[in-house]
């Protein structure tokens, strides 16, 4: 019965999404490259942020999930984010 | 009856997926945990740290990057071939993502075995002699590829059972959940990559 809704991504979004990862990628060597200095660390983050976020998305079917699905999923890495900048914060302004 | 019976088999799909992604979520924090170490060393030590990335082959961590993502793709392709019922193309997927994997590996195969001519490896003479921040940036180094490499050969694993089981129809058009979980191990392997090859490779 269910197995009718089941999303089926096709092929053509699959390799276009392949594209874009691999687009944002060489952005990303590339601004390395030019050692724009602190900047660089939050570039080179923001970036890998918006690449992992087409990965769950796209690859990892989020967009077609239930909503249960989707607002624990972006609830833990909310969490996972903020456990990590807020225990940095903590350390650097010991 | 019938209806309960459909409704049951909708639950056990949906928890299925529901279970992977709680046991992403552990694997997530995992990394996590490394990964503010590495930002915490990072910020004590930033000329050591400058020092031991520039030792790392950003080619070699790009050429990886493309690998996986390239398998991301191929893995999530499979599945729309299984969902498809076009069970054939859904093994070659299946069998190039392996490659890809295997290729990852070969690589991270010769980056290691480098860093281990130049005696390079926790516990080496000519590590302990380095500087404090570097020899802390050799053992992120190894703790995190290495964890990932572990995640890699798991994963690959996982991709093998799944050839077996659509050959012999266990993973199938209208069951396709064990293939499903595996892609989404699969791309976490991918995601944990995306974040690792910045952190380590590209920022000197």
């Amino acid at each position: 019965m269910k197995q009718d809704e089941v999303h089926i991504s096709s092929y053509l979004s699959l390799g276009t999404v392949l594209t874009v990862l691999l687009l944002l990628t060489a952005v990303s060597v590339l601004i390395t490259g030019w050692h724009l200095g602190p900047f660089t660390v939050a570039a080179a983050l923001l970036i890998a942020c918006v690449k992992a976020a087409t990965v769950i998305i796209h690859f990892m079917h989020m967009k077609f999930e239930s909503l249960f699905l989707k607002i624990m999923v972006s609830g833990v890495f909310l969490l996972f984010a903020l456990v990590i900048v807020i225990t940095f914060i903590d350390y650097l302004l010991r | 009856m019938e209806g309960q019976t459909n409704h049951t088999e909708y639950t056990d799909s949906e928890t299925g997926k529901l279970g992977m992604w709680i046991f992403l979520f552990t694997e997530l924090f995992l990394f996590g945990g490394l990964f503010l170490v590495y930002a915490v060393f990072r910020a004590k030590y930033s000329a050591d740290f400058h020092t031991g990335a520039a030792e790392l082959d950003a080619f070699i961590g790009t050429l990886n990057t493309v690998f996986l993502l390239v398998s991301s793709m191929t893995i999530a392709m499979s599945l729309t071939a299984i969902q498809k019922n076009n069970k054939n193309l859904a093994l070659i997927l299946i069998t190039v993502t392996i490659f890809l994997a295997a290729l990852f590996m070969m690589n991270k195969y010769f980056e290691w075995s480098h860093k281990f001519h130049y005696k390079l490896y926790p516990g080496s003479e000519v590590l302990k002699n380095l500087p404090q921040g570097e020899l802390l940036f050799f053992g992120l180094y190894y703790m995190m590829t290495g964890l990932h490499a572990i995640h890699v050969l798991i994963g690959m694993i996982l991709l093998a059972v799944n050839l077996f089981k659509i050959k012999n129809g266990r993973v199938s058009s209208s069951h396709f959940l064990f293939l499903e979980n595996s892609a989404l191990y699969w791309h976490l392997v991918d995601l944990i990559w995306i974040f690792i090859f910045p952190l380590l490779y590209l920022i000197t």
